[in-house]
């Protein structure tokens, strides 16, 4: 008879237990003091404040959003609350002409690419459903279908290695699209082909109701090294940490380093939309303890303690007003589409359903006019 | 004139396009150095190299989604699907993405795609390898639908499909690739011209891709039995060339469409709809059509009676005829 040993220690050779998750990068501590990371790396004040005017005025173009649809003239609103230092800290950190790939909650991101407040609503009020020209900018439109946009932006580098340009590409996605089949396509696919891509999850923690908990086994900077990839795990909220780790992720990519992914740990203070009721799915407490590191307190107090005067302070803020004034009229301006306008962009060559559909739109509507 | 099989012919368009256009790229499972498993690509690599012509990982969303951002950085990528079936995990990148990206950017984007995919049944294969998905995308705005049913065609067709600025899906009929013809130098038609193969005064029977060969062949059976019948070869699934269907079915006031894929809610059902919208006084019996049965594929060894044979053709010409 043949005896199987228990416990032979050459199968313990060949097994890999998953290494566990990795502390995120924390350069500034929720109220406003360097950590040591943060004392050894120093702060570049004109930077800090930038990027903090940045996240202000992203604040103020989210809130506007959100009253602009409360009030009726928008027909939804994505909130981006509590995300402006992952949005900023990131988008800041690339060169502008690195193309991006947003998802759909990235106004803050789309705002500092130069994407205009009425662009941004133009998709919201239901005039477009896109509001910008993508490749002016380097930002690409927003897509709805979640982690879609992660395999374009994997094609899109796929161009860029084929040409002698020093390019990077960024794609956003959060974390419940990581659960996504297109997200780990490209995630593989980068990794295979050793792309100039860089990978910019923000974990807010929630996708609508259901928590990265139910998402997902392992930490998703965990998951990019099954993949083949370098991962690094950062502080959402601390815009000066997303800036360094992204601008570190940038340069291992423009270096020939292959693709890059980071997890950024933010929360979405709001609920999904407009039409979300988060009090239905998350605690008070749990909201309570993510105001105490909100992004935009943290970095002001941070200012505050290197001796930025009141006036900075009252400048951006004057700013942000002007901006949400800005996007209100722009908003309440855009123009109502033709649906007759539409026909014509469907195909870039002649299709004869479309002309034939949209001569009959015209006469109906004509045969309609003054009945 | 050239005389060569249906997929030589697809390769040397393939090959015609990228010496002309070197923005154009080939990209898909296998199509590299195997050439891919039909052998369309065959050569490709070795020609234009692995940049242009090369391997992807297995994943058909990725294929077509990879291929939108190569679009948006300005190539022209030709992806290719294995098999018919394969194609339903990239139905987003292409129904979502790919046909609706021009019109969500109001006109801003285009994405200048072809989706090659082998289809149709006739080869004794497994599940998945022997269907007729077109109406699928033929139903969605934004896609341009074509068939090819012989070498010129193929070899014309594919090159029209690549210069197109629109995303094309481009169906290959599997079970004709190794069918010999003759192949012109210049095209003869337009992509979405459909092609009158046979004229015939007493019926006209529509097909696409594999069943223009079993139409045929009941349009020589029932000559023998004294009926003069028309064979019109689509060419186009979407759009559809309303003007020759129209043209015909005057003509000979009776219509057969065949097809593949099923009878319900097929291509068929739309031909028999703007044919009878566009010719009912000109119409002698109802348009009638010849498909596969609502089943899923059946196993192959049953497949010659779940696929419209010339028998089948037949007998709904007789059932015109009767009207």
């Amino acid at each position: 008879m043949t005896v199987l040993a228990a416990h032979a220690s050459w199968i313990d050779a060949s097994r890999r237990e998953p290494e566990g998750p990795l502390a995120p990068l924390q350069l500034v501590a929720p109220d406003g003091s360097l950590t040591e990371h943060g004392r050894a790396y120093g702060v570049d004040a004109t930077l800090a404040s930038s990027l903090y005017r940045d996240m202000v005025l992203g604040r103020r173009l989210d809130s506007e959003g959100l009253a602009l649809q409360r009030q009726g003239e928008l027909s939804l609103w994505l909130m981006s609350w509590g995300q402006e230092a992952a949005q900023v800290g990131s988008i800041r950190a690339l060169r502008p002409s690195d193309m991006v790939f947003p998802s759909y909650r990235e106004h803050v991101a789309a705002m500092c690419r130069g994407i205009t407040p009425g662009e941004i609503a133009s998709q919201w009020r239901g005039v477009s459903h896109s509001g910008w020209r993508p490749d002016d900018r380097r930002f690409h439109i927003y897509s709805l279908v979640l982690g879609t946009q992660t395999l374009h932006a994997a094609g899109y580098a796929t161009g860029v290695a084929m040409s002698d340009s020093d390019e990077i590409v960024a794609v956003y996605f959060g974390d419940g699209a990581a659960s996504q089949g297109d997200v780990n396509e490209a995630l593989n696919w980068s990794a295979a082909k050793s792309l100039p891509l860089l990978f910019f999850c923000q974990n807010n923690q929630w996708a609508i109701s259901t928590p990265t908990s139910q998402q997902m086994g392992a930490a998703l900077h965990q998951r990019a090294a099954g993949f083949g990839m370098t991962s690094f795990h950062v502080d959402g909220n601390d815009v000066l940490a997303v800036h360094a780790v992204t601008q570190a992720a940038a340069d291992h990519i423009r270096s020939g380093g292959g693709p890059a992914f980071i997890e950024a740990q933010t929360y979405r203070r709001a609920g999904h939309s407009s039409s979300d009721d988060p009090g239905r799915y998350r605690t008070n407490d749990e909201v309570a303890s993510w105001e105490l590191r909100d992004p935009v307190t943290r970095m002001e107090a941070l200012l505050r303690g290197l001796g930025i005067s009141d006036g900075f302070f009252g400048e951006v803020q004057e700013q942000a007003d002007q901006l949400a004034t800005e996007m209100r009229a722009a908003c309440r301006s855009l123009p109502r589409p033709d649906l007759a306008d539409l026909f014509d962009n469907v195909y870039a060559e002649a299709h004869p359903t479309v002309t034939a559909e949209r001569r009959q739109f015209l006469a109906h509507r004509a045969s309609l006019e003054g009945v | 004139m050239l005389r060569m099989t249906l997929g030589a012919a697809l390769n040397t368009g393939l090959r015609t396009a990228m010496e002309k256009d070197d923005r154009v790229i080939v990209m898909g499972q296998d199509v590299g150095a195997l050439g891919g498993v039909f052998r369309v690509t065959d050569g490709l690599q070795k020609t234009f190299g692995a940049d242009r012509v090369f391997d992807t990982p297995l994943a058909e969303s990725g294929i077509v989604g990879t291929a939108i951002g190569l679009a948006l950085r300005g190539f022209r990528p030709v992806c290719e699907i294995q098999f018919d079936g394969f194609v339903y995990p990239a139905f987003d990148q292409i129904v979502s993405q790919l046909a609706k990206m021009r019109a969500r950017s109001g006109g801003a984007i285009s994405l200048p795609i072809v989706i090659r995919i082998p289809v149709g049944g006739g080869i004794g294969a497994v599940e998945h390898h022997s269907e007729s998905n077109e109406a699928y995308f033929a139903h969605t705005a934004g896609l341009r639908v074509v068939s090819c049913s012989s070498s010129d065609d193929a070899f014309h067709m594919i090159q029209q499909a690549i210069e197109s600025d629109d995303p094309v899906i481009f169906y290959e009929p599997k079970r004709r690739y190794w069918e010999k013809s003759d192949l012109h130098q210049e095209a003869s038609l337009g992509l979405h011209q459909a092609r009158v193969v046979r004229e015939g005064s007493d019926c006209t029977v529509v097909a696409h891709g594999p069943t223009v060969a079993t139409a045929l062949a009941a349009a020589d059976a029932a000559q023998e039995d004294g009926f003069s019948v028309g064979v019109v070869d689509l060419r186009s699934v979407a759009p559809l060339d309303l003007e020759t269907l129209r043209e015909q079915a005057s003509t000979s006031g009776r219509v057969v469409v065949v097809h593949e894929a099923s009878t319900f809610g097929g291509i068929g059902a739309e031909i028999a709809a703007s044919i009878t919208e566009a010719c009912f006084y000109r119409l002698e019996a109802p348009v009638l059509r010849v498909g596969a049965y609502n089943l899923p594929y059946p196993p192959a060894k049953v497949e010659d009676h779940f696929l419209p044979d010339v028998d089948r053709v037949l007998d709904a010409i007789d059932r015109t005829l009767a009207y």
